[in-house]
C-alpha cells in the first residue's frame, strides 16, 4: 500500500519540530552571531566580519585538532565495526545465553563517560591499576605520558565503550533473517564467507548506517572520556576539535572565535553524516530493487 | 548464525568488556589508602566505607535522584513528541518530508560542545538554569531525532492494513494512537526509551553546565568530588562509578527480551 498523500501530517511533526528548534536551531543560530562579532566585557559586541573564520582557517591549532579528530574517528570506526560485526555472528541463538551476553554488553553503553575515563584512569595506573601492573610485570610501562600510549589508552576505551553498540544492532538485524535464508544458501552450496557476503551482509544494511553514523557523529564530538583520561595531553597529543572548542568557550570565553569554529565543526560534521547517509540509503534502495 | 557452538573470540569479548567493572567494583570496598599502598585482586580487608560516606551525604546522594529524575522527564518528552513525528513520517507523504527528516537527524549531529554557551544563555533568559527541566530540554537535542529514528522504523513494520481497520471500527485520532497503536508498539516503545535513557545518563557536559547546586547530576558532583584527575579519593569514586551502573542495568534487565528486535528498528522479514 502506497503512503497516502496529507499535508496535514505537518501538524503531527510540529510538537517535534518546535523542541528541536528550542534545542537545536535557536543556540546553533546564537553561534553563528557571535561568530561574526567581537565580545568586549561580556555584553558589548562588535561587528568583526569573517575575522574569526580566516584567524581560525590559518591558524595551525585548528587544522591540527581537527587532523586528530578525523584521526581518531576513523581509527574508531575502523576497529569498531569489524569487531562488532564479528562479535554479532558469534552470539549463540540460544535464548538464554544470548540474553546472559546481552546484559553483559549493554553495561559499558550504560556507564556515563566520566565513569568510563575515570575507570580507565585508574584501571591502566602503573602503580594500582589491573592493566598497568600487568603491563608493568611484562616489562612495559604504561605511561600516560607518551602520546603513543595516551592514544592507545583512549582507543581501547572507546572499543570497550561502544563495540557493543555495533555488535547487538548487527546482531538485531541478523535475527531479522529468516531461516529459510539459510536453508537455501546451504542448498546452494554456499561457503561461510558466501554465506555473510550475500545472506547476512545485505541485510545489515540498515543497522550498519546507523550504527556508522552514530559512532562517527559521537567519537568525532567525544569530550569526557579523553578528557578525564589525559587532559588533551600529553601536550596536545589528544586534543580533539571538542577539548579546543570548550577550551576557548567557557575557559577562555573568547565567544567570537569559538562561534566560528563551532560553525566550521558542525559543517564537517554535517557534510560527513549527509554523505554517509546519501550512500547508504542509495545502497537500499538498490538492494530493495534487486530482491 | 550457526547454533549454540561455544566461541573463544566472543567469550574473550566478554572478559575484556567485564574486567574494567570487576575493578571498579574491587576498588569501591577498599579505601584510598588501600588501593595506592597495595594491588591485590580482591580487597583484602572488604569495607562499605566508601558506600556509607555516600549514603550519608545528600550531595551525593541526591545527585543520583537528580540524573534520574532528568533523565526520566527527558526520556518522556522525547517520547510523546517523537511518537506523532515518527508515525506522520512513516504513514504519509507530505511537502517537504525527506528533508524534513534528515534535519531531524542532522541536530542529532550537532556537538553538544559548541551548543553549550547559547544554552547557558538561552536558559539563563528564561530563568531555567539548575532546574529538571532545562537539562530535559537541553537532551531533547539528541534524542528526539534517535527517538523519531526509532519508532518510525517500528510504526513502518505494522502493516498499514491495520490503521484501516481501525478507522472503519471508528478508531480515529487520539483513541487510535492509546488504543491500537501503542499496545501493537510497545517493544518499540522500550526500546526507545532505552535509547533515550542511556544518551541521556551517560552524557555530561550540557548537565554540568546548566545545573549550578541543586539538580547536579552525579557526574558532576564525581568531578567536583576533586581529586578526579589528580586520583585523590579513589575508593570513594569507584563507589559512586558502581552505584551509576545499577540503573542502566536494571533498565537493560527489563528490555531485554524485546532488545533484539527492537534494536533491528523494526525491520522485518
Amino acid at each position: 500500500m502506497p503512503k497516502s498523500k496529507n499535508n496535514r501530517a505537518w501538524l503531527m511533526i510540529m510538537p517535534a519540530l518546535i523542541l528541536i528548534l528550542i534545542c537545536a536551531a535557536i543556540p546553533l543560530i546564537t553561534m553563528v552571531n557571535y561568530s561574526v562579532q567581537d565580545v568586549f566585557a561580556g555584553d558589548q559586541f562588535v561587528w568583526v566580519g569573517t575575522h574569526w573564520f580566516e584567524s581560525i582557517l590559518a591558524s595551525g591549532d585548528f587544522w591540527s585538532s581537527l587532523g586528530r579528530s578525523l584521526l581518531y574517528s576513523a581509527i574508531v570506526l575502523l576497529i569498531e565495526i569489524p569487531l562488532g560485526i564479528y562479535i554479532a555472528l558469534k552470539i549463540p541463538r540460544s535464548e538464554f545465553i544470548a540474553g546472559v551476553c546481552i546484559l553483559l554488553m549493554a553495561i559499558p553503553l550504560l556507564t556515563p563517560w566520566i565513569v568510563v575515563g575515570f575507570t580507565w584512569k585508574v584501571l591502566v595506573d602503573p602503580q594500582s591499576g589491573l592493566f598497568g601492573v600487568w603491563a608493568a610485570s611484562m616489562g612495559f610501562n604504561w605511561d600516560l605520558n607518551h602520546p603513543l600510549i595516551a592514544w592507545l589508552t583512549i582507543i581501547v576505551m572507546d572499543v570497550w565503550h561502544w563495540s557493543s553498540l555495533i555488535a547487538l544492532l548487527c546482531y538485531a538485524g541478523l535475527k531479522s533473517i529468516p531461516f529459510e535464508h539459510y536453508q537455501a544458501a546451504r542448498i546452494d552450496g554456499a561457503s561461510r564467507f558466501g554465506l555473510f557476503r550475500y545472506v547476512e551482509l545485505p541485510r545489515l544494511h540498515r543497522v550498519l548506517l546507523v550504527a556508522s553514523l552514530l559512532r562517527f557523529m559521537d567519537s568525532f564530538m567525544v569530550y569526557i572520556e579523553p578528557y578525564v583520561v589525559t587532559r588533551g595531553g600529553p601536550g596536545t597529543a589528544t586534543t580533539f576539535l571538542s577539548l579546543d572548542l570548550v577550551q576557548t568557550a567557557s575557559i577562555q570565553f573568547d565567544l567570537g572565535e569559538a562561534g566560528a569554529m563551532s560553525v566550521i565543526y558542525f559543517l564537517i560534521v554535517l557534510s560527513v553524516c549527509w554523505a554517509l547517509y546519501k550512500v547508504m540509503m542509495q545502497a537500499d534502495s538498490q538492494h530493495r530493487v534487486s530482491s | 548464525m550457526k547454533s549454540g557452538r561455544f566461541s573463544f573470540s566472543l567469550f574473550f569479548y566478554l572478559i575484556f568488556l567485564i574486567i574494567p567493572i570487576y575493578w571498579l567494583i574491587n576498588m569501591s570496598f577498599q579505601t584510598t589508602a588501600e588501593i595506592r599502598s597495595s594491588f591485590s585482586l580482591l580487597p583484602l580487608k572488604p569495607t562499605l566505607y566508601n558506600y556509607r560516606i555516600i549514603f550519608s551525604d545528600p550531595t551525593w546522594y541526591m545527585s543520583y535522584v537528580n540524573a534520574v529524575i532528568y533523565v526520566s522527564l527527558n526520556t518522556v518528552i522525547a517520547l510523546a513528541v517523537a511518537l506523532p513525528a515518527a508515525y506522520a513520517f512513516s504513514r504519509y507523504r507530505f511537502y517537504g518530508d525527506r528533508q524534513m527528516f534528515f534535519w531531524f537527524l542532522a541536530s542529532r549531529m550537532i556537538p553538544p560542545a559548541i551548543l553549550l554557551v547559547p544554552f547557558v544563555h538561552l536558559f539563563s533568559e528564561l530563568e531555567l538554569i539548575d532546574t529538571y527541566i532545562a537539562v530535559a530540554i537541553a537532551h531533547c537535542l539528541f534524542n528526539v531525532p534517535i527517538a523519531i529514528w526509532i519508532l518510525e522504523g517500528f510504526i513502518s513494520a505494522i502493516p498499514r492494513e491495520l490503521d484501516e481497520t481501525a478507522r472503519i471500527d471508528g478508531y480515529s485520532g487520539f483513541r487510535f494512537f492509546t488504543r491500537i497503536l501503542l499496545p501493537q508498539l510497545a517493544p518499540g516503545i522500550g526500546v526507545t526509551a532505552f535509547f533515550c535513557f542511556m544518551f541521556s545518563w551517560i552524557e555530561l557536559l550540557l548537565s554540568n553546565g546548566l545545573t549550578t547546586i541543586d539538580v547536579k547530576p552525579v557526574g558532576a558532583v564525581m568531578g567536583r568530588a576533586g581529586g578526579l584527575l589528580g586520583g585523590m579519593q579513589i575508593g570513594l569514586l569507584s563507589a559512586a562509578s558502581v552505584l551509576t551502573l545499577i540503573p542502566g542495568i536494571l533498565l537493560v534487565f527489563f528490555v531485554r527480551r524485546h532488545i533484539a528486535r527492537g534494536l533491528s528498528l523494526g525491520q522485518v522479514k
